[in-house]
């Protein structure tokens, strides 16, 4: 259990984060809900998560903007007085080839999805150390492990967020701060919907156990990361796909 | 600037957990008060709380030995 634990999830108003946020509350913690834009949809999550007996609160910021992170993270520990578990979960898409992609393209998925990460690691760093304990979950993908054709600004920050990752891990494991990715396949949510009925046929014939995977299997994974249960593990990159990468 | 330094030296005393004999304003704290550099940060973390100030990161990188944080806390206070 996550007994009264609490939990900041980046991008937590949709997809997989709002799977996240809702998971960690179901097993004890109160959930800080960051959204971009979506504020009616992380106001639901909020709801939802009261109904559960927890606390929660929804805020505004971008991950990409130091200052907005700064000020997040300390609206988290104004309110709860703590902060154990942060899951950088926020990202975004903007594909293509790398002959047609416009530079502004490289660097917004690069400043969303890998200088957010380190933003908010930052930013979570100095209250986790000081209360000698903290988890930190950062959403990595498979395809910052393999590559993928039309996704070079993705696939370079997703993997620039396992080096991280690691580097995290090793920097704070002193202060008994546990960091550890988690890398999904595809995953049924917003982000993936744009994808042609053809390209998901053509995607499950790369996944072993014949389905696509839902926003609960990687929530149910990030839940048991940030448990007492995952107390000797850090700096590991956690594959969940349905076993497309061995 | 006495005050200052009593202050100080008892933070470092709790953080590092070292003599307090060994708390001069010459020691350095990663040569001779046995820290090692993210005791470093942490340390300029309980100096900001203590004394109710925020010490830039370019600026904390500077302090190295106890004198260099007293100095520091004396006159930007
Ligand atoms: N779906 C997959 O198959 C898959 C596979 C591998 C990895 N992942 C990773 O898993 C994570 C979640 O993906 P998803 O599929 O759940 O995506 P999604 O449904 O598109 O949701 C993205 C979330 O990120 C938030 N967000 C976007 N830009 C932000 C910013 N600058 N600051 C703060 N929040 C921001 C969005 O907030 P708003 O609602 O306010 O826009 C939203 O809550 C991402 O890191 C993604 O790369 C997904």
């Amino acid at each position: 259990m996550l007994t009264d634990q609490v939990a900041l999830v980046t991008g937590a108003s949709r997809g997989i984060g709002r799977e996240i946020a809702l998971e960690l509350a179901r097993h004890g913690a109160h959930v800080a809900v960051n959204y971009a834009g979506s504020k009616e949809k992380a106001e639901s999550v909020v709801q939802e998560i009261e109904s559960l007996g927890r606390k929660a609160i929804a805020i505004q910021a971008d991950v990409k903007d130091e200052q907005s992170v700064k000020t997040m993270v300390k609206k988290v520990t104004d309110t709860f007085n703590r902060l154990d578990i942060l899951v950088n979960n926020a990202g975004i898409t903007k594909d293509n080839l790398i002959m047609r992609m416009k530079e502004k393209d490289f660097t917004d998925v690069i400043d969303t999805n890998l200088k957010g990460v380190f933003l908010c690691t930052k930013a979570v760093a100095r209250t986790m150390m000081k209360q000698r304990s903290g988890r930190i979950i950062n959403m990595a993908s498979i395809v910052g492990v393999t590559g993928n054709p039309g996704q070079a600004n993705y696939v370079a920050a997703k993997a620039g967020v396992i080096g991280l990752t690691k580097t995290t891990a090793k920097e704070l494991a002193s202060r008994n701060i546990l960091v550890n990715a988690v890398a999904p396949g595809f995953i049924t949510t917003d982000m993936t919907a744009v994808l042609t009925d053809e390209q998901k046929e053509d995607m499950l014939k790369l996944i072993p156990l014949t389905k696509l995977g839902q926003p609960e299997h990687i929530a149910k994974v990030v839940r048991f990361l940030a448990s007492d249960d995952a107390s000797y593990i850090t700096g590991q990159v956690i594959h969940v796909d349905g076993g497309m990468v061995m | 600037m006495e005050d200052i330094f009593e202050r100080v030296k008892k933070i470092i005393v709790d953080q590092l957990d070292v003599e307090e004999e060994k708390v001069t304003m010459e020691a350095s704290f990663i040569d001779d008060l046995e820290a090692d550099s993210l005791d470093v940060v942490e340390l300029v973390m309980e100096l900001e709380d203590e004394f109710d100030m925020e010490i830039a990161d370019d600026e904390a990188e500077k302090i190295q030995t106890v004198g260099d944080a007293v100095n520091y806390i004396n006159s930007n206070q």
